[in-house]
């Protein structure tokens, strides 16, 4: 259980040192992605993919937001059981250049070999904790596919601090934490 | 009765669910706490900070403010019945943005209109003694309502067979649900009956045995059961996979044995308002 505190986004060889049981601790930017994000962004030609979120962690997540005094806040914004994503995840993270996922749950075995080839990581935040994740995103710098995909499914961009903790669940050297199916 | 003060009832109801756990459920992870090493403790170490911020902040302790389900134990000399479901309407409505809720209702089949759908709230009835109203909030998490399961069983599968499903039930659950979990198990009436069973029984609270011995001994094999599994808190290995399972049952047809298993994450929101013939009511 050693413990990291990174800067997003992760370059790729410290992707590859991190051990499932190590924990994280994040700061930088992220963004949300869950069921209809993943099924839109399947769709989008490569040209029309937003560059804004290439490499950076992709976090399965619906928050609670709220509009105030013009700003967003976010309220509430723990993790989504991650393995309803399963069949779409390993295109998209090719699709948009990513290889870090927060979530919660797992992901199943294309994910997995994603993850050793990319290489890649899934990181474990803990379910339900959403009013402590709230507390660790400093601020929401974009949001996209908002009037079309409602507040859960929109793809929230995100500026976090010391998110965490994250459990290395799944690592790039194929071993994980979850149980075999 | 004074609508207004009532539909602010409902909303310090929903309100109350959604920012704080029973005493019980806290009890549980508390001891849960003790008992755990490494990555199992720090998920439970991260759970109960976030019940305290939750709490602290009165905001929704997870962002997933579930499918709100409300059981009704209407009094049969309650005064005002036809009232009932627009005061929860109203105070839903209210409580979306007082509280607030994540919009979290779409069309089966398009999934679309999520964010101007109307709440479409579970409601279960049933008819009590008395001229109060009693009524249990239980919003509940996807996460957790996706690993629920039916079985229908043959009466020869017996206590084995209805031990088998809920282990099972649990074991390909895995890290899903957000375990530790609270399992509620409900045997006996028919397919429907046992699904609502399961869910009735997970009102009771953490930590009570079923008042008949046999039962409470069923019950508690089957926490060991499950927690021998080493699914552990969020899947993530550890002793810890339930906190309770909880058993209701119903007599069934002889030729059959309906097992309804209704999983609950370990953010286990409950809360209850009782409404008084006079129109007072008290949240707790």
């Amino acid at each position: 259980m050693t413990e990291y505190h990174l800067r997003t986004p992760i370059p790729q060889n410290r992707i590859r040192r991190l051990k499932t049981g190590d924990i994280v601790f994040l700061t930088g930017r992220i963004f949300t992605a869950r069921d209809k994000a993943h099924q839109l962004i399947m769709t989008l030609q490569s040209s029309k993919i937003p560059k804004e979120l290439k490499n950076l962690p992709l976090y399965h997540c619906g928050p609670l937001v709220r509009r105030e005094h013009g700003k967003w806040i976010v309220l509430s914004a723990g993790p989504t059981t991650s393995r309803r994503l399963e069949s779409t995840e390993a295109k998209v993270m090719e699709k948009l250049g990513v290889s870090v996922l927060i979530g919660k749950g797992g992901m199943g075995p294309a994910t997995a070999a994603a993850l050793q080839r990319l290489p890649g990581v899934y990181l474990a935040y803990t379910g339900g904790a959403g009013v402590l994740a709230a507390t660790q995103i400093t601020g929401v710098l974009d949001v996209l596919w908002l009037a079309e995909l409602g507040m859960a499914d929109a793809v929230w961009l995100l500026e976090v601090r010391e998110f965490g903790p994250l459990v290395v669940a799944m690592d790039a050297a194929g071993s994980s934490l979850y149980p075999e199916e | 009765m004074d609508d207004k003060e009532i539909t602010r009832g409902i909303v310090e109801l929903i309100r109350t669910a959604e920012t704080t756990l029973p005493k019980d459920v806290i009890t549980a992870l508390k001891k849960a706490y003790t008992t755990e090493t490494g990555i199992a403790k720090l998920q439970l170490a991260t759970i109960l900070d976030n019940i305290r911020l939750a709490a602290q902040t009165h905001q929704p302790l997870c962002q997933d403010t579930g499918i709100q389900t409300f059981f009704l134990n209407v009094g049969t000399d309650f005064p005002s019945i036809d009232r009932i479901q627009p005061w929860l309407q109203k105070g839903l409505a209210k409580a979306i943005t007082a509280v607030p809720l994540r919009p979290n209702a779409v069309d089966p089949l398009t999934r679309t209109n999520g964010d101007d759908a109307k709440p479409s709230p579970v409601l279960y009835w049933s008819l009590v003694p008395g001229d109060s109203l009693h009524i249990h909030a239980l919003p509940k998490g996807s996460g957790s309502e996706n690993t629920s399961r039916l079985a229908m069983l043959n009466p020869s599968d017996g206590i084995d067979g209805i031990k088998k499903t809920v282990v099972d039930t649990v074991t390909r659950a895995g890290g899903r649900p957000c375990p530790p979990t609270i399992v509620g198990v409900g045997i006996g009436g028919d397919a429907a009956t046992a699904l609502k069973l399961g869910k009735t029984a997970l009102l009771r609270p953490v930590g009570r045995r079923h008042p008949d011995p046999a039962v409470a001994r069923l019950e508690k094999d089957l926490i060991s059961e499950c927690n021998k599994t080493g699914i552990g808190p969020m899947g993530l290995g550890g002793k810890t996979t339930v906190l309770d399972v909880h058993i209701q049952t119903v007599p069934c047809h002889p030729a059959g044995l309906p097992v309804g298993v209704a999983m609950q994450c370990w953010a286990d929101r409950r809360a209850h308002i009782t409404i008084r013939a006079n129109g007072t009511w008290e949240v707790r």
